[in-house]
């Protein structure tokens, strides 16, 4: 277990120096500087003075490494922008993510692993069809055009859903603000999750085993929820590691669309405010987050197959 | 109708997606208590078929029996509901597959794969079938019991798994025990294992046996009566004396030509029947077996001979009689 930390550690150290070069040099490629210097009414000395007291006319690897330095003893930098802590600002920012990232993984997972049964069980019967197109759907239709049209219909047309905001303290706003955020996150990560399970489900039915089960004299019911399920789940599993990333960068849009105050519309304020410290800051955060869901996945995926023995 | 089983006219179908297939057809024959029966034949024959077919596990592969009964204990399986089945197989009747490396769930322990048979079963606390588990590893030989019930499937060699297979075969005592194939995937020092194995377990609980093979020599040792099986009809059954005393049809006469002898120069090729077994889309008219029979007239190729039964035998060869009298020649 030790040792399985200790490589994973050591390549995760690895793949964020890459992200955060490649971000700090595509940042940089990018025309314009922080929108502090943006004024209308600053003269072109003053923009030279701040950029100066800045350190922006330093070469850019100079800068980056600068930037590693200080990263690497914990200190983030000041946000550009607001001059706000950069830590600060992204902690701000962190729960609202996360209360749409869990939600929309929960409900990907449990709604998924559920159809994806009935669509394996059902196969090329109408409910598999149904739920096949439906994923098709869910997966091509672009989630800012859905967002879009969930906001005409159901809050200017029916006005049942708030079109922006968290809502308020009551637990019902929460729910009602948060929604269609979580319905339009999860139709990029369910209906992957529906396939994997079907597949999968497929493919573990047909094995020996099942008939080993069978022929113990089991219930179809043990066979299937017991021992093909098991099985069945282990790609199921794998494939939610995968689906981390994308839900995060999904976030951009639909927290953007719907006005939600996470780290996906932040990345967007910094970007577009040239805000470098806060860019890269969101960068290391998003990263070291996607690490760690990927090792707590691979420690579930290491208890539920005893094939995989390097996780204790 | 003294046996514990009785197949009587037993014929199965696929369905394919080109269509329907015949992979056995008016199969019947009978196994009386105590007796081991071996069903014989090449690759192909319909051996697992027929053990699928009496154990009620074709509909999950999209097969179904489209004629015949299966009579067990009188009640006829091939009318019974999948949930009735559930109550006998495992429990009346069990069956040990030829595959032992893929045939236990890899992600639960041996342990649990044997005591969810007993506890389905029998209704028993989960003491009392962790204690019947443990004899029943110790019954087929596995040692360092108390670690193995906790260990998974990949942790064991294959001959291991095969005897944790028959340890779940008889977990509830069954009346009948189909083995099919239970050793061709294992080594030979292994094979001779479990068939001892196999053979001192029904000594100890006079449970009937059907044991399904391509192995001549392996029928010989084991069997009360052999039923020989070519592309999906059984050509021959008969006590093992009869059939190996004086083979009535030209291919049991073949398989047993084929048997490898220990004595004798080493040098002599080993017989081999001549040609294949044919697809079962493409059987040829008549007598299916024609195509390599030495004996085959003007008749084989035109009529199907029908089973001709004497004394407690069946053959299905036009020219039985020529086939008894003359020695195969040797290719
Ligand atoms: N699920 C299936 N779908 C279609 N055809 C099948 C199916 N299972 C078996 N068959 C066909 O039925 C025939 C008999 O197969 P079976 O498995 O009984 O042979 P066998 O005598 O057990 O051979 P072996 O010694 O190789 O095990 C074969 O031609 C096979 O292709
Ligand atoms: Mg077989």
């Amino acid at each position: 277990m030790l040792q399985f930390v200790i490589k994973r550690f050591g390549q995760s150290i690895v793949l964020i120096l890459i992200v955060t070069i490649i971000t700090f040099f595509l940042m940089n490629l990018a025309p314009g500087g922080p929108s502090s210097m943006m004024r209308l009414d600053a003269t072109e000395e003053e923009r030279q003075a701040i950029a100066e007291q800045l350190g922006l006319n330093d070469p850019v690897v100079v800068r980056y490494g600068n930037w590693l330095v200080n990263a690497f003893q914990g200190d983030l930098g000041l946000s550009l922008s607001s001059g706000e802590p950069v830590m600060d600002r992204i902690m701000e920012r962190v729960p609202y993510t996360l209360q749409l990232a869990v939600w929309t993984i929960l409900i990907s997972v449990i709604v998924g692993i559920i159809l994806g049964i009935l669509s394996a069980k059902k196969r090329n019967k109408w409910q598999d069809h149904v739920i096949n197109f439906g994923s098709v759907i869910g997966l091509s239709v672009p989630s800012f055009w859905l967002a879009i049209m969930f906001i005409l219909l159901f809050s200017v047309q029916l006005g049942w859903l708030p079109s922006s905001g968290v809502g308020g303290a009551s637990l019902m706003e929460q729910f009602t603000s948060s929604l269609m955020p979580v319905i339009i996150l999860s139709t990029a990560t369910l209906p992957t999750i529906v396939r994997f399970t079907r597949s999968s489900m497929l493919e573990v039915v047909s094995q020996n085993f099942i008939r080993t089960s069978r022929a113990k004299g089991l219930k179809e019911r043990v066979v299937i929820y017991s021992h093909a399920l098991r099985n069945a789940l282990i790609p199921v599993i794998s494939i939610i590691g995968v689906l981390i990333p994308r839900l995060l960068s999904g976030t951009v849009i639909v927290e953007s669309v719907f006005g939600w105050p996470g780290i996906g519309r932040l990345i967007v304020e910094a970007a577009e405010g040239r805000d470098y410290n806060l860019v890269m800051g969101v960068t290391v955060i998003v990263t070291i987050v996607v690490i760690i869901s990927n090792f707590i996945v691979d420690i579930i995926y290491s208890k539920v197959d005893p094939r995989v023995k390097n996780v204790g | 109708m003294t046996g514990l089983l009785n197949v009587n006219n037993l014929s199965v179908d696929f369905k394919t997606d080109s269509g329907k297939i015949k992979a056995i057809e008016d199969v019947s024959f009978q196994v009386k208590p105590g007796e081991t029966v071996c069903i014989v034949g090449e690759s192909g024959s319909g051996k697992s078929v027929t053990s699928l077919a009496i154990m009620r596990l074709l509909e999950f592969e999209n097969g179904e029996i489209s004629n015949g009964e299966i009579l067990f204990k009188e009640e006829d399986l091939a009318r019974k509901t999948q949930d009735e089945m559930s109550n006998i197989r495992g429990n009346d009747i069990s069956i040990i597959f030829q595959e032992p490396m893929t045939a236990l769930n890899p992600v639960f322990t041996i342990g649990r794969q044997l005591m969810e048979g007993i506890q389905h079963h029998q209704k028993v606390s989960k003491q009392d079938a962790e204690k019947k588990a443990k004899e029943l590893l110790g019954l087929v030989g596995i040692n360092d019991i108390e670690d193995r019930m906790y260990q998974y499937p990949h942790e064991l060699s294959g001959g291991m798994r095969q005897r944790v297979m028959i340890a779940i075969a008889l977990a509830c005592d069954p009346k009948l025990l189909i083995a099919d194939e239970p050793t061709t995937a294992l080594d030979v020092t292994i094979e001779s294992q479990i068939l001892t194995l196999l053979n001192e377990l029904k000594e100890k609980t006079n449970m009937s046996i059907i044991l399904i093979t391509h192995d001549m020599g392996v029928a010989a040792e084991i069997a009360d009566k052999i039923v020989v099986m070519y592309a999906g009809k059984i050509v021959e059954q008969g006590s093992v004396y009869q059939l190996f005393d004086e083979p009535t049809h030209p291919y049991t006469k073949g398989l047993l030509k084929s048997i490898p002898q220990d004595k004798g120069p080493r040098l002599k090729r080993l017989y081999s029947i001549q040609g294949t077994i044919p697809s079962l889309t493409q059987l040829p008219k008549g007598c299916r077996f024609h195509p390599r029979c030495e004996f085959a007239t003007e008749k084989c190729l035109q009529e199907e001979p029908p089973l001709l039964k004497a004394n407690e035998r069946e053959v299905a060869c036009w020219n039985y009689e020529d086939v008894i009298k003359k020695e195969v020649k040797q290719t």
